[in-house]
């Protein structure tokens, strides 16, 4: 079709007082929005092209640009919005499946909120967290039943054994994004900061790449549907295995990493042709029920000693309660919930927006069932979708999550400008690509600062939060409703949450 | 001494390192009126060398002994100390082009814009850093001593 009807999204403005018609506008933008006119002397724009990642305006020496939402509008109205109108446009033309990136971005509630913590007055001392010993420490793992200890001479002896543990310094990890779906530089920044942090970061479905293994004590490997880079060194190489069954982003879907993302290194990695396009299917095809899943658990439990947890991840869907009983009954160590707004490098726009529940329903909604039938401690909850601060782990904590996955938060400390178009590889910030002129825009040494830079900043908060409440240890926090009250909640979601409302 | 390196990985190919360079070599250093007002405008001193996916930075290397200075037949080219900057004398330069001849690295450059003359990296004399280190947004050029 020659003629779109899509009007551009944005619009790039420029001022011509502040243009030096140096072109780093031009050089910087993969999706040729920007011209530069030889002949007169004169760099224009086509808004039709801009996606609004603002990489030109952040470049642009004289502060000469801006980018803005076109101020034209359809004649919309309530069920017809320009969103939906722009959408059957698009498919007409294309008569295909609308793709997009990062997670869900429709008014969806978000409890977090809607959800106010406590604080020390009078009756308890509130702590401050520069003078006092303040632990964030957490133990990720299946927890002993109960502790079998020797008392001789004074000295105390454990003859419990203990399940392997990954070690935090605080309850916060970098979620499964998977080389491929982003660049070889974002990988080792989020891999060296998990290292030098002390926190994990996860693999996703994308192998590890040699260079990566370095960092192997701090890194979880994922095993998923597709079972891409999967071999007995890269389960070794890890601290934990994560077997993936489902993704916030696309419950119920599998994943497509189209080949022009599968570059030479990617290829290696995943173990896959050069070039071809890398599909993991919807299911696991080996797994179509708890027993099946018991088996994956064992397998690699096995092929690595027991020497690493297993953790399983789902998508946080209707029935997540009981399917998250089943899976620590089949022996998952820790348990993976990702919530509706989870991110993704590339889904179907229906599902990432229609599918799926919110994060915070699924910790409680766990949480409670599994010390309903008290099995709790069998294995750790990790939290992912959405978490976008220091408040949001802190609630999450206290609903019942061991501790929080951030993927969307590590991109944008890295510098995504959450723009959605990761799907197509031409990632301006250097982050969603593998295309060799744009991996370079992302220096792995400054990215790592700034991940480390935001945890620790996190890490500062957190204590103040918990110092606040009267609480020197996260242990202290997790699952504690007591400190949380709702605003704003219908008594079936306070009921839910297993929160009083603020007040009472 | 310290010289400006270059980290061909992570240079994003933006050339603001010759954007900085011409404002900080300008008369007014303000950008817009280096750009848009100052006519001639200096030329940079730095150089984006690109080829496929590849680019980096390149100024003057500062050679320890640097043919530059030996093929100058005015003394422009000179160096003030032993283990100094090669700088450039505007005054002594005849625009002879013997410098740019032999300069192994293509690091000097004609400046036709008044007097011909040669326009050469000087490290920006009196700064801290280079203009093009202090610019640069992918810390792809540093500015440090490196034993060689």
């Amino acid at each position: 079709m020659r003629f779109s009807y899509i009007e551009p999204e944005f619009l790039i403005e420029r001022d011509l007082e502040r243009c030096i018609r140096c072109q780093v506008c031009v050089r910087q933008c993969a999706f040729e929005a920007h011209i530069y006119d030889e002949a007169s002397d004169v760099v224009t724009a086509d808004s039709n092209k801009c996606v609004g990642c603002l990489r030109c305006v952040t470049m642009c020496p004289t502060d000469a640009l801006i980018v803005r939402p076109n101020p034209t509008s359809f004649k919309e109205n309530a069920n017809w919005t320009g969103r939906i109108i722009k959408n059957i446009y698009k498919q007409a033309e294309t008569g295909g499946v609308l793709l997009t990136g990062m997670g869900n971005d429709r008014p969806y509630p978000i409890y977090w909120d809607h959800m106010v913590l406590n604080a020390s007055q009078v009756t308890n001392p509130s702590i401050d967290p520069l003078r006092e010993p303040m632990e964030l420490k957490t133990y990720l793992g299946r927890k002993p039943e109960r502790l079998d200890v020797t008392l001789k001479d004074g000295k105390v002896s454990l003859n419990t054994k203990l399940a392997p543990q990954l070690e935090l310094r605080m309850p916060v990890l970098f979620s499964a994004l998977s080389y491929g779906a982003i660049s070889f530089n974002a990988s080792k920044a989020l891999a060296s900061a998990a290292y030098e942090f002390g926190t994990y970061y996860n693999t996703g479905e994308g192998g590890l790449h040699r260079d990566l293994y370095q960092y192997g004590e701090r890194t979880i490997v994922q095993c998923a549907s597709g079972r891409f880079g999967v071999h007995k060194d890269y389960l070794q190489a890890g601290a934990a295995i994560e077997i993936k069954i489902g993704q916030g982003a696309k419950p119920g879907i599998g994943g497509h990493l189209p080949g022009e993302k599968v570059s030479s290194e990617v290829s290696k990695t995943r173990m896959i042709p050069e070039g071809s396009d890398a599909l993991s299917p919807a299911p696991h095809h080996d797994i179509y029920s708890i027993e099946d899943l018991r088996q994956l658990i064992y397998a690699l439990k096995e092929a690595t000693r027991y020497e690493k947890p297993v953790s399983v991840k789902i998508a946080a869907v209707h029935n997540s309660a009981a399917i998250a009983s089943g899976m620590v009954r089949a022996g998952a160590d820790i348990i993976a919930l990702d919530g509706i707004r989870g991110g993704t490098g590339a889904a179907p726009t229906t599902i990432r927006d229609n599918v799926g529940i919110p994060i915070e329903l699924a910790i409680a909604s766990v949480d409670q069932r599994l010390r309903e039938e008290g099995i709790r401690h069998q294995a750790s909850i990790i939290a992912a979708g959405g978490f976008r601060s220091s408040s949001d782990v802190v609630k999450a904590i206290a609903l019942g999550a061991d501790a929080v996955y951030i993927g969307t938060s590590a991109l944008v400390a890295m510098g995504c400008h959450l723009c959605q178009i990761c799907y197509t590889g031409k990632c301006n910030w250097g982050i969603a690509t593998q295309d060799p002129y744009l991996e370079k825009r992302l220096n792995p040494d400054i990215a790592k600062e700034r991940l480390m830079n935001l945890l620790r900043a996190w890490e500062h908060e957190i204590k103040e939060m918990l110092g606040g409440m009267g609480i020197n240890a996260i242990e202290s926090l997790r699952g504690n409703r007591l400190h949380l009250r709702g605003v704003g909640l219908t008594d079936s979601e306070l009921e839910i949450l297993g929160i009083l409302p603020a007040g009472r | 001494m310290k010289r400006v390196y270059a980290k061909e990985e992570v240079c994003a190919g933006c050339r603001l390192c010759e954007i900085w360079c011409v404002v900080a070599h300008s008369k007014s250093k303000n950008i817009i009126k280096a750009f848009n007002e100052e006519f001639p405008r200096p030329l940079p001193r730095v150089k984006v060398e690109e080829f496929g996916p590849f680019s980096f930075a390149l100024q003057c290397r500062h050679c320890k002994e640097p043919p530059c200075i030996e093929a100058c037949m005015t003394g422009a080219m000179h160096r003030e100390t032993p283990d100094g900057p090669v700088l450039h004398d505007p005054d002594k330069c005849v625009g002879c082009w013997m410098c740019i001849m032999v300069c192994p690295y293509g690091a000097i450059a004609r400046d036709e814009t008044e007097k011909k003359i040669a326009s050469k990296c000087d490290l920006c004399q009196g700064e801290e850093e280079p203009a093009c280190v202090a610019h640069c947004p992918n810390e792809a050029l540093v500015f440090e001593d490196r034993e060689e």
